[in-house]
């Protein structure tokens, strides 16, 4: 079936020619949308894994909501991209080497004594029609994993309440309401009724 | 024929692009987190690919997690960017240099 084939290099290609991009290009409002079409591309690949749920998570979550949050964030700052860039030269060679070698003792362990060719690790059969890839996911993860789904939702209340506390800031000067102190109020504190004499008007 | 091989090593090269992206911006922190995020999905691809050849739903599992805390992660180191930017007006990582590290 070389559909498959097909589908997973040019997915590849496009996956790590969006990571070239995220690595390279001068305005961080193109990286963040370069690695927006890496995660595309990732997701694709996922689906041809029949790994579904994760494919669609990692667009949801991932382009819908980081990637949004890291284009929010590069927009808003007003950032002078130049001298961030100065040293990407004197630096190259040095990352060049480093990530060869990395690239290189890696692809040496998965590529020697074929430890993962078709041999060792043949491809399963493909799901059936009616399978749900979600479907199992939850049932393993509201099973096995249930305590570890509940940290999971701790982790993200974490992050919500970091993120704010961090961020927040009392202006000094403003008008604001003090709820309680609208609730409390009687009427008698609205108006006060005076009884007095008629005032000539000044003048007259 | 697609085997094991073929994710594992589209999974390596990506990390190594995210090694040398760190190396390239260390400078810019916003990228810097980018390079982050690329590592751990260059992670998560070899559990979905081991996990679909063992037939194994757990590293399904795993990988949601680390979604999970990639982006509790990302909602945090942005906030504290944004912080930074208020308080310094820079975010070129070579100017931060308060704690004399």
């Amino acid at each position: 079936m070389p559909i498959y084939e097909i589908v997973f290099y040019a997915f590849s290609l496009v996956m790590l020619g969006g990571a070239v991009m995220v690595i390279t290009v001068r305005n961080p409002v193109y990286a963040a949308l370069s690695l927006v079409l890496t995660f595309f591309s990732a997701s694709a690949i996922w689906m041809l894994l029949e790994v579904e749920f994760l494919a669609i998570i990692l667009i949801l979550v991932y382009v819908g909501a980081v990637m949004v949050l890291f284009l929010f964030v590069v927009m808003m700052l007003d950032i002078n991209v130049d001298p961030l860039k100065e040293g990407f030269i004197r630096y190259l060679p040095a990352g060049i080497v480093v990530a060869l070698l990395m690239a290189g003792e890696l692809l040496v362990v998965i590529w020697s004594k074929g430890r993962f060719e078709a041999g060792a690790y043949p491809l399963p059969a493909p799901h059936p029609a009616g399978y749900s890839n979600t479907k199992a996911v939850g049932e393993l993860l509201f099973t096995n994993y249930l305590l570890a789904f509940e940290v999971a939702g701790v982790v993200l209340l974490v992050a919500i309440i970091a993120a704010v506390a961090l961020t927040l800031r009392h202006r000094s000067g403003g008008h604001r309401q003090n709820p309680a102190l609208q609730v409390r109020v009687m009427s008698d504190e609205r108006v006060r009724l005076v009884k007095m004499k008629p005032e000539p008007r000044q003048g007259s | 024929m697609l085997t094991l091989t073929h994710f594992l090593t589209l999974g390596a090269m990506l990390f190594s692009l995210s090694v040398a992206g760190i190396f390239l911006n260390r400078k810019n922190v916003i990228i810097l987190l980018m390079c982050i995020e690329l590592m751990l999905l260059a992670v998560n691809m070899n559990f979905v690919a081991f996990s679909r050849f063992l037939s194994n739903l757990d590293g399904q599992v795993f990988v949601f997690f680390i979604l999970t805390v990639a982006a509790a992660e990302a909602a945090i180191g942005l906030a504290i960017l944004v912080v930074l930017f208020r308080n310094r007006q820079t975010i070129n990582v070579t100017e931060l240099d308060d704690l004399k590290g």
